[in-house]
C-alpha cells in the first residue's frame, strides 16, 4: 500500500525503477486516465500551432481554400513553391540578416557589459554594491511598452532612427539586467580560494576576471547567451517603433507589416515565413535545451 | 637563533600585507566604477533616462516632428473623459486577470504532470517549452489563421462535429476576439509557468510525501499542505512576472487584432502605440504608458509583500 503510493508519488527516483514496473502495471489504467490522457491533450494543443504552421506552408493553394474536397489535416501533392518565393521572391532573406545581425550585436554587447557589472557586483564588494544589484533587478521589470515612446524621441535625436543599430544600442536594456542577475548567481558559486590565489600570484583584477572566473562560468555564459538571443529575436515593439523602411525591418516586424496585402492567397507564404523564421531558434533550443532550461528557473530563483 | 631570522620576514610580510590590502580595498570602489560602467552607460542612456523623459512627455503636446511645451495635467484630463482609454483599462485588467488566473491553473496542473515519473520525460519537457522559444509574432500569425473568418479549422472541425452550423467570427466579435486574445496567450505562457514550477517541484523532498502518506494523507491534503506551501515563494515570483508581461503585453494583440474589433481587444499599451505613434500625438500616448506605471508598482509591491512573508514564516519556523 504505502509501498505503490510511494513509487507514483516519488519524483523520477531511477534507483528503483525494478520494483516499480510491477506497480505501475497495476494502475496503469489509472495512469492513462490521470496522467497520460491530460498530458496528450495539453501537449496536442500546445503544438497545434505549430503543425498548422507547416501543413500550411506546403500545402498548394487551391487545398488551403478547398476544405470539402480535401481534408484540411492533410496534405496531398506537398509544394515548396510558398517557401521559394519567400527565399527568392521577397526580401526575406535579407529580413533574416537584419534579425541576425541585431540579437547577435545586442547579444555580444549586453553578456560583455554583464560579466563586467556581474563581477563588480558579487567579487569586488564595493561600497553601494547591494543597492546596484536592487536596481539592476528593477530594471528588469521595466517593460518596454512604456519605454518605446520615449526612446523613439532619443533615437531620433542621436540620429539612429531607422538603422538596425539602433536596436543594437536599445536591446541591452532588456537583456543587460536578466543577465547580469544570472551570471551573479554564477559567480557567486566559484570559490574565493581561487581568486584569492591569483591575487597573491599577483595577478590583477582584469586577470583574474578574464583567466579564472569567465572559463569557470562557462556554462552560465552560454545560458545567458542563448536566452539574450531568444529575446532578442522575439522583440517586437522597438523594432516596430524604430524601423521604417522595407528593407530594413527585422522577421517579426516585416510578416506583420509586408505579408498582409488582403490577397486570399497570402496564407501560404505568411506561414512559411513564421515557420522559416521560427526555425533558428528551434534548432539552436534543441542543441542547448539543459542551458536553456536553467537560464529561465535561475533567473526566477534568484 | 635560526627560529628567529625565519621569523622576521614573516612579520615584514605580515607587517606589509595590511598595506597592501588596504590599498586594493582603496581601490575596490574605482575598479568597480570601471567594472560597471558599460552596463550602467546602457541602463542610465536608454532605460533610466526615457523613463524619466517619458513622464516629462506626458506632460507636454510633443507630437511627432515637432516639440512640444509644458500643459499640465492637460493630457490626463483628456484621457479621464475618453471613454476608449477607460475601455482599454478595463480591458487590459481583465486580459491580465483571467490569463493569468488560467495560466497559473494550467501551468500548475501541467508542472505536477510533468513532476510525475514516465518514459520520455526529459524530452516531453522540452517538448513543452518550443511555444515559449518560438517568437510570440510568429505564433500569433499562426494562430490568426487558425481563427480566419473563412478558413478557420476550428469553426470547420465544429461544423463537421455538428455542433455549430455556421462559421465562428473568432476575431470579428468582441466577445469572441477578447476569448481568442486571451487563448493566444495563456498558450504561450503556459509553458513558461509550468517549467518553473517544475523546478521549485523537484526541490521538494520526496521524503515529506512518504511521512504523509504513511500519516494517511490524500492525494490532495498532500498537495494542499506540503507541495503548495513549499511551492508559495516560487509561485510568487513567476506570477509576478506573468502579470507583468500580461499587463504590458503588445505584440500579440497587434499581430492579431491591433485592437479591434470596435476598440473590444485595445490593451493600454496598443492604446499608446496608435495614439501615440501613429497618430503622432507623443504627449498622449506618453501619458497613457505613464498610466500603467501605478499598477506595474502595485503588482511588484504584492510580490514583495509575498517574498517578504515567506521570510517571516522562514524565520518563524527556525524559532
Amino acid at each position: 500500500m504505502t509501498d505503490s503510493a510511494l513509487h507514483s508519488k516519488a519524483p523520477a527516483q531511477a534507483a528503483s525503477d525494478d520494483s516499480e514496473g510491477m506497480s505501475y502495471l497495476e494502475s496503469l489504467p489509472r495512469r492513462l486516465i490521470t496522467l497520460y490522457l491530460p498530458l496528450f491533450i495539453i501537449l496536442v494543443v500546445l503544438l497545434f500551432p505549430f503543425y498548422w504552421m507547416v501543413l500550411t506552408s506546403i500545402k498548394p493553394d487551391e487545398q488551403l481554400i478547398d476544405m470539402e474536397k480535401f481534408n484540411p489535416f492533410w496534405v496531398v501533392h506537398p509544394t515548396f513553391k510558398h517557401i521559394s518565393k519567400l527565399l527568392f521572391e521577397t526580401q526575406y532573406p535579407r529580413w533574416l540578416w537584419n534579425t541576425m545581425y541585431v540579437a547577435v550585436g545586442a547579444t555580444f554587447l549586453s553578456i560583455a557589459a554583464s560579466v563586467l557589472a556581474a563581477y563588480a557586483i558579487t567579487r569586488l564588494r564595493f561600497k553601494g554594491a547591494d543597492t546596484v544589484g536592487i536596481l539592476i533587478f528593477f530594471a528588469y521589470l521595466v517593460p518596454p511598452s512604456i519605454l518605446f515612446i520615449p526612446l523613439a524621441s532619443v533615437i531620433q535625436a542621436y540620429g539612429l532612427f531607422d538603422s538596425p543599430l539602433s536596436l543594437i544600442l536599445v536591446y541591452p536594456t532588456l537583456l543587460i539586467p536578466f543577465s547580469t542577475w544570472l551570471l551573479m548567481g554564477y559567480f557567486k558559486t566559484i570559490p574565493y580560494e581561487l581568486e584569492e590565489c591569483a591575487l597573491i600570484d599577483g595577478a590583477s583584477r582584469w586577470q583574474i576576471l578574464v583567466k579564472i572566473i569567465v572559463p569557470l562560468a562557462v556554462p552560465g555564459l552560454i545560458s545567458a547567451f542563448i536566452f539574450s538571443f531568444t529575446l532578442c529575436w522575439n522583440e517586437f515593439i522597438y523594432a516596430l517603433t524604430f524601423l521604417q523602411s522595407t528593407p530594413n525591418k527585422t522577421v517579426p516586424v516585416a510578416i506583420v507589416n509586408e505579408f498582409v496585402d488582403g490577397d486570399i492567397y497570402k496564407w501560404g507564404s505568411l506561414m512559411a515565413g513564421a515557420l522559416v523564421g521560427s526555425l533558428p531558434l528551434v534548432i539552436l533550443y534543441a542543441f542547448f535545451v539543459e542551458h536553456y532550461v536553467s537560464a529561465m528557473t535561475g533567473a526566477v530563483k534568484e | 637563533m635560526s627560529t628567529v631570522q625565519t621569523s622576521m620576514p614573516v612579520q615584514a610580510a605580515a607587517a606589509g600585507e595590511p598595506s597592501l590590502w588596504s590599498r586594493l580595498r582603496a581601490n575596490r570602489n574605482w575598479a568597480a566604477l570601471w567594472f560597471m560602467l558599460p552596463a550602467a552607460a546602457f541602463l542610465i542612456l536608454f532605460l533610466a533616462y526615457p523613463l524619466g523623459l517619458g513622464i516629462w512627455m506626458s506632460f507636454t503636446d510633443e507630437r511627432i516632428g515637432r516639440g512640444g511645451i509644458f500643459i499640465g495635467l492637460e493630457n490626463y484630463q483628456w484621457l479621464w473623459d475618453d471613454a476608449i482609454f477607460w475601455l482599454s483599462v478595463f480591458n487590459t485588467l481583465l486580459y491580465t486577470l483571467i490569463a493569468s488566473v488560467i495560466k497559473f491553473a494550467i501551468g500548475l496542473y501541467l508542472a505536477l504532470l510533468l513532476n510525475r515519473h514516465m518514459p520520455f520525460k526529459a524530452m516531453i519537457r522540452s517538448i513543452v517549452l518550443i511555444p515559449f522559444i518560438v517568437p510570440t509574432v510568429l505564433s500569433a500569425i499562426a494562430f490568426w489563421w487558425i481563427y480566419d473568418a473563412q478558413f478557420s479549422i476550428i469553426s470547420w472541425s465544429l461544423i463537421k462535429l455538428g455542433v455549430i452550423d455556421h462559421n465562428i467570427n473568432f476575431l470579428g466579435d468582441s466577445t469572441w476576439a477578447r476569448a481568442s486574445v486571451i487563448f493566444a496567450n495563456v498558450w504561450r505562457g503556459v509553458p513558461f509557468v509550468a517549467i518553473t514550477l517544475l523546478a521549485g517541484l523537484q526541490t521538494v523532498s520526496p521524503s515529506l510525501y512518504e511521512a504523509a502518506t504513511l500519516d494517511g494523507a490524500t492525494n490532495w491534503q498532500r498537495f494542499r499542505y506540503i507541495t503548495y506551501p513549499l511551492l508559495t515563494p516560487i509561485i510568487a515570483v513567476v506570477m509576478t512576472f506573468s502579470v507583468l508581461f500580461t499587463f504590458t503585453d503588445f505584440q500579440l494583440i497587434w499581430a492579431l487584432t491591433r485592437g479591434g474589433p470596435v476598440n473590444a481587444t485595445h490593451l493600454m499599451a496598443t492604446l499608446s502605440y496608435q495614439r501615440g505613434i501613429i497618430s503622432g500625438r507623443l504627449g498622449e500616448g506618453a501619458a497613457i504608458a505613464t498610466a500603467m506605471i501605478p499598477f506595474l508598482l502595485a503588482a511588484i509591491a504584492i510580490s514583495w509583500f509575498g517574498m517578504q512573508r515567506r521570510k517571516w514564516q522562514q524565520g518563524s519556523n527556525n524559532d
